[in-house]
């Protein structure tokens, strides 16, 4: 049985410069960033990076590490805008390919199922063909019932060679499950990474046995069968949100937008937050959750409904203490 | 109650206007106001409107922003989910525009040479999906030449110039309305050029035509912006919005 078991540099190891990366969660929530932080420090550059944007494609543009970004949009969610981001676009340091938002899920679901493409109506008569060359017009071979052949637009399957998301709970064979309200495109962009390229990170690794109590069954959307490593990481998509396991960390948040004023400021920002071994990030990131109340409320026995209301085993079952305890099964930082 | 109505409260039932006669579909308005104003429809005379709480649900309340626990849940409506309603033709989106032109097409994407821009924005989002499959207005909160511009540096969402250009491809578009904070803007003319369709009480249509960078149809007779009914008045202020949050988007200058 695989153990897929590894830590976030042993992900690093398995990647290459120049491969194309698709990024789980959207904006500022749920994104991996202790591996997109690994990323950050190794010698690795040259990447493209698919994404619903947020801190994660920021930070690697501020570290020089992108040489073309594929989004619909970049964000911070509570700072609307990704001053990183703009800065890499505004100094012509980066290559540009746009998105509608529909037609990036076609691009991940056009990959999952070993199509060439797929159709939509989305972007006829926009910039976005002039602004993204790989996107093409056809005349549709099937008619409409009323004998015309439209025009549409064929949005290509991304050629992934990887992709990372960051889950709630996962197994160490790599069958994992959202607790927040949306699973974002997660599940297809691991569909769409071709095999031995499929890494998801966990707030917590539990037993398969118990994966079904820690929410519904309709959260468990990851298969292992999707999923090539599994990382441990409690506080993994710090500073952003990790729905119901901590909210978006807004002071952190705060300091990183204010890093893209100047170099000095990112190279202050990176010293304080990036450069660290991964151990001490955790240090700080427990401080600064236990200096405010934290979102996660439920207790022993009692069975609310959590934010992703689910009413059903996750309340009781969630550790009162805070998210980054260790758990009933022993997991430890 | 202060029978004073303030430049925010006209905006609220200005953009409640643009969702009459929409049924049941879902109305989508993005922002502070216009989430506000589609509320305001819902309670008033579109009743069968379905709307989000502006992340993964679709909710049956009145008040516009709701802590979770309270929210009445109508349908668990993830990001995905969102392309289902619009690619049917059930939606009716309210957008924002970094810059509108005389045709509705909006940009959302990046100011200047998109391949070197000046000022980088959001990205195209899903404005293009939106515009030509389902009818579409837009929100400005701060009406100025920079934004009603003769011509949009990137079309990301598009207007009713490029629809015609396309020809059967386009039979979905529907670019209805414009509302700003000065006044209400269609695109009922011939040739489908933005029309000043009403100003808001207290503006001069001299104000709008001098914060308006391209020629505007202008009516004869331009309208004033109709004021809330008493009990439109009483939904907003202790119903939908008690924080008062549209006084903080559209700050009363009367």
């Amino acid at each position: 049985m695989a153990d897929k078991l590894m830590t976030e540099d042993e992900v690093v190891g398995r990647l290459r410069s120049g491969m194309t990366i698709a990024i789980g969660g959207w904006a500022s929530r749920r994104k991996p960033m202790s591996i997109v932080r690994a990323i950050v420090r190794s010698d690795l550059n040259d990447l493209v990076i698919v994404t619903h944007g947020g801190p994660d494609l920021g930070l690697l543009c501020a570290a020089g590490k992108v040489r073309k970004a594929i989004y619909a949009f970049v964000s911070l969610d509570t700072i609307p805008l990704e001053p990183h981001f703009r800065a890499a676009r505004q100094a012509g340091a980066i290559e540009d390919e746009p998105l509608d938002e529909g037609l990036f899920h076609l691009g991940l679901q056009a990959a999952a199922w070993r199509l060439p493409f797929l159709p939509s109506r989305a972007g006829l008569g926009s910039d976005l063909l002039r602004d993204n060359g790989a996107l093409r017009t056809f005349t549709s071979p099937i008619p409409r019932h009323d004998g015309q052949a439209e025009e549409l637009v064929a949005m290509p399957a991304f050629r992934l060679d990887a992709s990372i998301c960051h889950l709630n709970r996962a197994d160490r064979r790599g069958n994992a499950m959202f607790l927040g309200p949306d699973l974002y495109w997660d599940d297809l962009m691991l569909q769409a990474a071709p095999t031995g390229g499929r890494f998801i990170s966990a707030e917590r690794i539990v037993e398969t046995a118990d994966l079904r109590d820690e929410g519904c069954i309709h959260q468990l959307r990851i298969s292992r069968m999707m999923v090539d490593g599994v990382v441990r990481a409690p506080g993994g998509a710090h500073f952003t949100l990790c729905e119901p396991d901590y909210p978006r960390d807004e002071a952190v948040q705060r300091a990183y937008a204010a890093s893209a004023r100047s170099p000095e400021a990112w190279e202050e920002f990176r010293a304080e937050w990036i450069d660290i071994p991964e151990p001490e990030y955790q240090r700080k990131v427990r401080q600064a959750l236990s200096e405010r109340p934290s979102r996660v409320t439920g207790k022993q026995g009692e069975s609310e409904p959590g934010p992703s209301g689910c009413r059903s085993g996750q309340a009781t079952r969630r550790s009162p203490s805070g998210p980054l305890r260790s758990s009933k099964s022993g997991e430890h930082l | 109650m202060n029978p004073h109505v303030t430049r925010a409260e006209v905006c609220v039932v200005a953009v409640a206007e643009c969702f009459r006669g929409d049924g049941e579909l879902l109305a989508n308005p993005i922002g502070t106001i216009p989430m506000i104003g589609g509320r305001l429809a819902r309670a008033t005379f579109e009743p069968d409107l379905a709307m989000t709480d502006g992340e993964a649900t679709l909710v049956a309340n009145d008040r516009a922003v709701v802590p979770p626990d309270e929210r009445v849940i109508e349908y668990w409506n993830p990001y995905r989910s969102m392309f289902d309603w619009v690619w049917s033709g059930r939606r009716h989106v309210m957008m924002g525009a970094s810059q509108v032109d005389r045709y509705g097409n909006q940009n959302l994407a990046a100011i200047g040479d998109y391949d070197r821009p000046t000022v980088q924005l959001l990205g195209y989002r899903g404005a293009p999906g939106n515009t030509i499959n389902d009818p579409t207005s837009y929100w400005v909160p701060n009406h100025g030449p920079r934004v009603f511009v003769e011509k949009v540096d990137t079309v990301t969402g598009i207007g009713w110039d490029r629809a015609a250009a396309l020809g059967p491809a386009a039979r979905f578009v529907d670019v209805r309305r414009v509302v700003s904070n000065l006044g209400v803007f269609d695109f009922e003319t011939p040739d489908r050029r933005m029309r000043l369709r009403s100003v808001h009480p207290g503006v001069d249509v001299d104000d709008v035509l001098g914060a308006t960078g391209f020629e505007l149809v202008v009516p004869a007779d331009v309208p004033v912006s109709r004021l809330p009914t008493p009990e439109e008045l009483r939904l907003i202020r202790e119903a939908i919005d008690p924080e008062d949050a549209r006084e903080r988007e559209v700050p009363d200058k009367a």
